[in-house]
């Protein structure tokens, strides 16, 4: 017989202290598309006691952009000198009526950039066009597109604009704690999100909702030790937030991040798919870059957009429903023709479900 | 969205690092994470450097990557 790994010896030892911990119920959440993700490739769930719920929140940026955001892109992008960029997962993302990949499709020039300093490049290599970059992230992205804005500043770019549908994640976890159908026992809280803001955001969860959260890595081995130690808080009484994903993640999180977060942008309102406006939970640009919002630029407003006739992403991305539980999944609804985005984003819920199968 | 990917800084030269992800070397912004230096690993979200990790751990994360690879691959050989 195989000897087993070094990993698979931890996986052994974690599940059995979990199973060791368990005494009821016990629902978690996370907030993290790569989580969810995570979670369905590695199968964790069939290791795990069934009374263990692992439930995906609203932690794909794609899934809660309304809808009305993404016309807005769109009818940038069909304006004659503009060249509008995103990140590749927004692209097959359905608006009311089209996409960006079908825009251009159909001639508008849309380009996928992996890095947001490719921005500044193309702004500055095509002066005569005006680049829109679609600002599409939670706080892992945000100083990145911080950064890349003070860069195109410094070289006096003036061809560059914003489309900010940026977001925070603590002010929608507030959201969630507040709403009464979901109970939860803790939150698997996200590991790259927290690289940059640290855990003391995340005090309010513990001290005004006694709410446990566990900052956790993305590895299985990560997964089973933020399950455990969120386990362990319940045994011992105790409602805090913990760092699971020590080797990157620090108390204070990332002091040059939060700095340039601080300079570029400032918290507002957005509204987030399936939660509704929430006050301070996204992004906008500091009077000092004002010039560069496209929105204000092009003067495009943002219109409030119902979701698809049946479609129930926004209960899915409140962790209210699983995905099966929507009449369109599998049906109307799926990967090759997606009408939510939770089907569509490589992040989202419906999609993992789809890809690897009912989750056991 | 939010992957972070591990790789070690072989070279740098101001605030661009040339980064080695296991064979595939890709440039990347220090912007965000100014204080390290060649050999250091960092992680690394959409072409920027966000934290330092530190080598024992770095590796470790790699060497589970690679040990799972492994392991899933002897698998498929045996079918």
């Amino acid at each position: 017989m195989r000897k087993m790994t070094n990993g698979e010896t931890r996986v052994a030892s974690l599940v059995k202290e979990i199973f060791g911990l368990i005494d009821g119920g016990f629902r978690v959440m996370e907030v993290c598309g790569t989580h969810t993700v995570s979670i369905f490739r590695s199968g964790i769930r069939s290791l795990l006691p069934d009374r263990i719920e692992l439930i995906s929140g609203p932690g794909c940026p794609v899934c809660v952009t309304p809808i009305g955001e993404i016309d807005r892109a769109l009818s940038l992008a069909r304006q004659e000198d503009v060249v509008l960029l995103t990140f590749g997962d927004l692209m097959r993302v359905p608006g009311s009526i089209s996409s960006l990949s079908m825009a251009h499709a159909e001639g508008s020039d849309v380009r996928i950039v992996t890095s947001p300093l490719e921005m500044v490049e193309i702004a500055q290599g095509e002066p005569g066009k005006q680049v829109v970059f679609f600002a599409v992230g939670f706080e892992t992205t945000s100083p990145a597109i911080a950064a890349s804005i003070r860069e195109a500043q410094r070289k006096g770019i003036d061809n560059l604009f914003i489309l900010s549908s940026l977001r925070l994640i603590p002010p929608a976890l507030r959201v969630l704690l507040s709403s009464e159908s979901l109970a939860l026992d803790g939150f698997l809280l996200p590991g790259h999100v927290s690289v940059i803001i640290g855990a003391e955001p995340y005090g309010f969860l513990a001290r005004e909702f006694s709410c446990r959260g566990v900052i956790t890595g993305f590895e299985p081995l990560d997964i089973l030790e933020g399950v455990f130690m969120l386990l362990r808080q319940k045994r011992e009484g105790r409602s805090a937030i913990e760092i699971q994903y020590r080797r990157a993640v620090t108390e204070d999180g990332n002091p040059h991040a939060l700095q340039l977060l601080k300079e570029v942008f400032m918290p507002a309102d957005a509204s987030w798919r399936g939660l509704g406006m929430i006050p301070n939970s996204g992004l906008a640009l500091k009077e000092e870059f004002r010039e560069m919002d496209a929105a204000e630029a092009f003067g495009i407003p943002c219109e409030e957009v119902d979701d698809p006739p049946g479609c129930r992403c926004g209960e899915v991305l409140q962790g209210l429903i699983r995905p099966p539980e929507c009449p369109l999944f599998g049906r109307q609804c799926t990967p090759q023709h997606p009408v939510g985005p939770c089907m569509v984003s490589s992040e989202g819920s419906c999609a993992a479900f789809h890809r690897y199968g009912a989750a056991p | 969205m939010c992957l972070g990917i591990p790789g070690k800084i072989v070279s740098l030269s101001g605030d661009i690092a040339e980064v080695d992800f296991g064979g595939v070397a890709r440039k990347v912004s220090l912007l965000l994470c100014p204080e390290v230096n060649e050999g250091d690993y960092v992680l690394v979200h959409v072409g920027f450097a966000i934290q330092r990790l530190e080598k024992k751990e770095a590796l470790e994360t790699l060497e589970l990557f690679k040990e799972m690879e492994q392991s899933w691959d002897e698998e498929d050989d045996k079918r």
